[in-house]
């Protein structure tokens, strides 16, 4: 293993978006925290997350893939991906319909960077697990049911 | 809450034994399970630990400001790799037989001048005990594909095996339980968990090679000595003492019986 | 473990690069309570930001639904072996992090 992967660089170059924001006096911390979309990670339903995100309605879409297993083991850790065939993919989001907050995370690719994305998230139960993504300036989605089985406990 | 959450699991517990109502229903779950474990097995969490844990072997810590980088885990000061799988073994310095968690307090005492008794009082999770925890993660990972080497050749090895033995189908407590009762045959299982049968060699590898392990369910990495506790609380027997011997027979039996078997696969990732 | 190293893989195929990323930190919900019965105030990452060469590649904004010890995986066009992948996250209380990688 390089020694270099777990050190924290501290040269700008290497700071990352914010990292060089706040280094530059552009923004503090605080700043660059409140771009975080709160409307839309706190809605609690899909219609709010929705207008949040400014996304309408979008249309179900066979060119959006969502994987993840029909069953997960233990809802603390679902991992869930998503795909994207529509040219011009620029957003990717999960949503859990029955999570207390139903956005899990969003993703803003730029130019280049492939829509396929994976990452992992909580469910407190089963659910309909839905990929949202905007493509040429339009909302997309599709939806998978996965099942959380019971026992979460013991060891 | 203790209480609580007692009853939420035995509830849930019986709600998980009626998910697979048929034979058809029962396969498929638990191909679906196979298949979300393998998901979770490229990207395992346990990484994190491998890495605190490498540094910190490098580090020079405590009163005596030392590193563990002389530390004699059986296979000669320094040697990590294939470390793992050669323990539990018998330590002339010490004269007794010692398990990687019980050698790691050694050598941090003696190398840096951490005192073993304050770190074996530790809570699992909680100060030196996180540190132990990174440590076994890089250490038992550099040993990961290897064959099980246990040594019994010392009458020291030879006896904790078989007090490791006795201890595993000794049969106790409220519930009359023992190690043998969930681990002594061929298909048990706890809710959807298939039980390895730690009495043959392949379960023993299998089982025994996976621990220290990332917990999905607590998002916590558990060392050997901290899963042998957790057995202890289910089978409702007293804790046992962090290092203690009956804890390092077990490890000696279980490592013995795993020998020439399967490949180590930890840190594993574990429900 | 909040605030420790990420594990960063970052590998060119020759035409795309994939990275994997692990964070360290606790993703607490802010719906569970402690022994106490005290609800544990919500602590999670909020957004992340991953740059090649300084250029950014992916940002991501995450809820608290996000798993512990946080797992993500992407690719870009491009991006060669010496190459440097950075990974910058900051969550609700204002902690951050930043860890590079060489691209292999």
């Amino acid at each position: 293993m390089n020694m270099q992967r777990r050190e924290a660089l501290k040269s700008t170059g290497a700071m990352g978006l914010f990292g060089v924001l706040v280094a530059a006096g552009l923004i503090t911390p605080e700043l660059a925290h409140a771009a975080w979309d709160k409307a839309a990670f706190e809605a609690k339903s899909m219609e709010d997350v929705l207008k949040a995100l400014g996304a309408g309605k979008p249309a179900d879409s066979k060119d959006v893939q969502l994987s993840g297993p029909d069953i997960a083991e233990n809802g603390a850790v679902v991992p869930v991906g998503v795909k994207s065939a529509l040219p011009g993919t620029e957003f990717v989001a999960i949503l859990v319909e029955k999570n207390p907050n139903m956005l899990a995370a969003s993703f803003t690719l730029p130019e280049g960077t492939a829509a396929d994305v994976s990452t992992r998230i909580k469910m407190g139960q089963t659910s309909n697990v839905y990929a949202l993504v905007k493509a040429g300036g339009s909302y997309y989605m599709t939806v998978k049911e996965i099942k959380v089985t019971l026992g979460g406990c013991g060891g | 809450m203790k209480g609580s959450r007692y009853a939420v699991c035995l509830a849930t517990s019986a709600l998980a034994l009626m998910l697979p109502a048929t034979p058809a229903g029962a396969d498929e779950t638990a191909e679906g399970i196979a298949r979300y474990r393998e998901a979770l097995a490229d990207g395992n969490p346990a990484e994190l630990w491998e890495m605190q844990g490498e540094e910190l072997w490098r580090t020079a810590r405590g009163p005596k400001n030392g590193t563990l980088e002389k530390c004699d885990l059986g296979q000669g000061p320094g040697v990590v790799k294939g470390a793992f799988v050669g323990l539990p073994r018998y330590f002339a310095d010490t004269g007794r037989v010692q398990d990687l968690e019980s050698r790691l307090l050694t050598c941090m005492e003696t190398l840096q001048g951490i005192p073993a008794d304050e770190v074996a009082k530790t809570p699992f999770g909680k100060g030196e005990q996180k540190n132990i925890e990174a440590l076994v993660a890089w250490i038992s990972a550099e040993s990961r594909g290897m064959k099980f080497n246990v040594p019994m050749q010392h009458p020291e090895e030879r006896r904790m095996y078989e007090i490791g033995k006795r201890v595993f189908n000794y049969r106790s407590g409220p519930h009359d339980f023992g190690c043998v009762t969930c681990h002594g045959e061929d298909g048990k299982r706890i809710r959807l968990q298939d039980l390895p049968n730690l009495t043959k060699s392949a379960d023993a590898a299998r089982g025994f090679g996976a621990w220290p392990a990332y917990r999905v369910s607590s998002g916590e990495l558990w060392s050997m000595q901290r899963r042998l506790n957790d057995c202890f609380r289910q089978q409702r027997f007293p804790y046992p003492l962090y290092g203690s011997e009956v804890t390092v027979a077990l490890s000696t039996y279980l490592g013995v019986t795993a020998n020439g078997a399967g490949e180590s696969t930890a840190p594993a990732i574990k429900r | 473990m909040a605030a420790g190293p990420m594990r960063i893989r970052a590998a060119s195929n020759g035409t795309e690069t994939e990275v994997k990323i692990l964070m360290s930190h606790d993703m607490e919900t802010g719906q569970r309570k402690d022994a106490s019965g005290n609800l544990i105030p919500a602590h999670h990452i909020t957004e992340i930001t991953a740059t090649h060469n300084g250029r950014v590649v992916l940002a991501g904004q995450f809820g608290p639904a996000v798993a512990k010890n946080p797992y993500l995986q992407f690719k870009f066009k491009g991006g060669a072996k010496g190459d440097k992948v950075s990974v910058s996250w900051v969550d609700n209380k204002g902690e951050k992090r930043t860890d590079e990688v060489v691209v292999s």
